[in-house]
């Protein structure tokens, strides 16, 4: 039993790094490294939190659609207009990635911070924490029959859509940008963005839609972690270094969001495995912390050692593309 | 008429084209930076505005009291600035050889471990002179220690060395996470409190009545140090080319394992006396909050500054006083502390995309006809 609800919370602390790595590897399939996912993370959860709030300030029966659109909405606004920032130094003002990226983090992390603290004083209500557990039930809706079906349906069956819907985006991901035409230009700009653009390939419109889009899927992971994991409570650095964890895992899907699922409840099952060992000390517990960053190290010298065709970063990643510098 | 002449008459001439520039007068840089930092300013004005319904005016006058309105302020303001700076030459020779070294948190942390080790374990075993020098040269060995991990695979096998350190940041937070539960005051807080307290063993002595003062002078040696090394040496040399080109590097004979590994043992070990500075001079105590994101603030500062150690005091100065003015906003206008990383990340904003105007000229199209 207790292997059950391992491997269900297991894949509940992995859906949010499952939509951050998916999110991270289509901004990397077109060369941009971008290092402000933990912070278009935070942003994304903390858009649903404004939505959510202000629709529950807002009316009192809550429509249940609307309830689950609304913070929807709200979340990818604001992680588009952060994979947008990005884009927009980056490609068009051509500036250094990782500045950019990490400026980014602190700047999301700020904005969740600030209006998680802030947003009862801003709205001028008098409640003291931001709980918003009305809308969190409509996002943990789940499949009714779930626990008739024994440790089946606890471990598959008892999530709600965002987590199938992650997992539905990952499949997809993989699908278009290995089968189709798209994926492949993607591809191209990622791994050679003179050869791609003297193919006439827009390299610029590649890499500012696949960051954008890939923000809006990293922001959809802060919103699954507020809405599903907390109950609809927000608690500044609640969210903490899933984002990094995220990017961790990117490296470990190899660049595949396939395999990013598998990945992300290995991730989330090394997250937590701490609490399932016996007689642990709360020392110990720390180091345990530590796993799923030691088998990416791991696996990156291994990768790197080996040299495998299939397993290695776009060979942009991370370096500028303007035409004139060639 | 063949038709691709045709053609190329009647396409439209873009609206605006992009230019690299050869050459920039240095006083037309500085205007577009320091008109950059002014945007920033108002806009950053605008948004406090918009949260606090206060006259912008009033909020930089708070910031400004924030930063300097007390002695104790300047020197709170100087020591921060300081070890920000620290941490930012630190990270400086790596980049400069494009090696992106985004692991100074977990460098700096392990550095202020391995000081707040001797303290707590060898305390009083050794005289204060001998431990202090022990500490020094513990935390640099770690800090060395942790930077050269990542550098001994990307010399060898190409390995990617930006998400190698950011991992090794993660190892060296729960690393300390382990040992501050080991050592908790009382045990189980998950604390390890005022270390030595009674007896100020292993505490970095004061210069008169300045506590900080100390920390500023080893910080502002390291800096100037650090710029002649950069500026003047063979290593230096040997740094830059290999930043511009690895290829050019070997083929003029300049061992580029050798250089690589070398950059970052000195990366990792300023990093490590940064830890020592931390947790000997400032905060004596130890968690996993010391390094409190300054390796990673360190990379914009000493990217800001393009690479040059005498420029990152100013930036980290700029970055320091937007974090204690807005603090300073928040707290009078009852907002969330993390105001002043939201203002920070606007700021960065304007001062990395203005670069571009240093580098590119916008040359828009010309008038019909004048063009023939």
């Amino acid at each position: 039993m207790m292997l059950v609800s391992f491997l269900q919370r297991a894949i509940m602390q992995g859906i949010p790094l499952l939509y951050g790595s998916t999110g991270e590897i289509v901004t990397e399939k077109s060369g941009n490294l971008n290092l402000g996912i933990p912070g278009i993370m935070y942003v994304g959860g903390i858009g649903g939190v404004i939505g959510a709030f202000l629709y529950e300030q807002h009316t009192d029966s809550l429509n249940p659609v609307l309830a689950v659109l609304i913070p929807l909405f709200c979340s990818m606004l604001g992680s588009f207009l952060m994979g947008l920032i990005y884009s927009f130094l980056t490609v068009t003002l051509r500036a250094n990635q990782n500045v950019t990226g990490l400026a980014l983090t602190t700047f999301g992390v700020g904005i969740g911070n600030f209006f998680g603290g802030s947003l009862a004083k801003l709205a001028g209500s008098d409640i003291p924490s931001i709980n918003l557990t009305k809308t969190s039930k409509y996002f943990r809706t789940s499949f009714s029959g779930a626990k008739d079906l024994g440790w089946f349906g606890q471990i598959f069956l008892s999530h709600s859509f965002l987590a199938y819907a992650a997992i539905l985006i990952a499949i997809i991901t993989s699908f278009v940008l290995s089968h189709t035409r798209v994926g492949l230009q993607l591809r191209a700009v990622g791994e050679n963005p003179a050869t791609a653009d003297a193919a006439g390939i827009r390299v610029g419109r590649y890499k500012y839609f696949a960051t954008c889009i890939g923000s809006v899927i990293a922001g959809l992971g802060g919103l699954y972690y507020v809405m599903d994991y907390a109950n609809g409570v927000w608690s500044n650095d609640g969210f903490g270094d899933r984002g990094w964890l995220a990017i961790a895992l990117v490296i470990f899907a190899v660049w595949r969001p396939n395999i990013s699922i598998f990945g992300s409840i290995l991730f989330g099952g090394l997250y937590i495995v701490h609490m399932y060992i016996q007689n642990l000390d709360v020392s110990g517990q720390e180091l345990f912390k530590m796993l799923p960053y030691v088998v990416t190290i791991l696996f990156l010298i291994v990768i790197s050692m080996r040299r495998k065709k299939e397993a290695q970063p776009p060979a942009h990643l991370g370096l500028p593309y303007f035409r004139e510098e060639r | 008429m063949p038709a691709d002449a045709k053609q190329a008459r009647t396409a439209k001439e873009p609206l605006f084209h992009i230019a690299k520039r050869d050459h920039i007068a240095w006083w037309k840089a500085w205007l577009i930076r320091v008109s950059a930092i002014v945007l920033a300013l108002v806009f950053s004005g605008i948004i406090s505005y918009l949260l606090t319904k206060e006259n912008p005016l009033s909020i930089y006058a708070t910031m400004f009291d924030g930063a300097f309105g007390t002695e104790r302020r300047i020197w709170n303001l100087s020591q921060s600035l300081a070890m920000l700076l620290c941490v930012s030459v630190a990270v400086t020779p790596a980049f400069k050889m494009r090696f992106w070294n985004i692991g100074a948190e977990g460098q700096v942390l392990v550095g202020g471990l391995a000081t707040a080790a001797c303290m707590i374990l060898i305390g009083d075993k050794l005289p204060s002179w001998l431990l202090l020098l022990v500490m020094v040269i513990a935390s640099i060995a770690a800090g060395a220690l942790w930077a050269v991990i990542p550098a001994f695979f990307r010399a060898n096998w190409q390995t990617n060395e930006t998400l190698f350190t950011l991992m090794m940041n993660y190892i060296a937070i729960q690393l300390v996470s382990f040992f501050v539960y080991k050592w908790s005051v009382p045990k189980g807080s998950g604390q390890v409190g005022l270390i030595n307290r009674s007896t100020k063993v292993g505490w970095l002595p004061k210069i008169g009545d300045q506590e900080y003062l100390l920390n500023i002078l080893i910080v502002l040696a390291i800096t100037l140090i650090m710029f002649i090394y950069l500026k003047y040496s063979k290593h230096g040399y040997e740094i830059s080319v290999v930043g511009e080109s690895e290829n050019t590097a070997r083929y003029i004979g300049i061992p580029v394992k050798k250089v690589i590994i070398r950059t970052m043992l000195i990366s990792g070990a300023v990093c490590g006396i940064a830890g020592f500075l931390l947790v000997s001079g400032t905060d004596h105590t130890i968690s996993r909050d010391t390094a409190g994101g300054r390796g990673f603030t360190a990379i914009m500062v000493s990217w800001l500054a393009k690479f040059n150690p005498i420029f990152m005091v100013l930036t980290s100065f700029l970055l320091v006083f937007l974090d204690k003015g807005a603090s300073q906003v928040s707290t009078k206008f009852g907002l969330n502390k993390s105001f002043s990383d939201i203002i920070t990340g606007i700021i960065i904003f304007f001062i990395i995309g203005c670069e571009f105007f240093i580098q590119y000229r916008v040359q828009f199209r010309e008038k019909e006809g004048k063009t023939k």
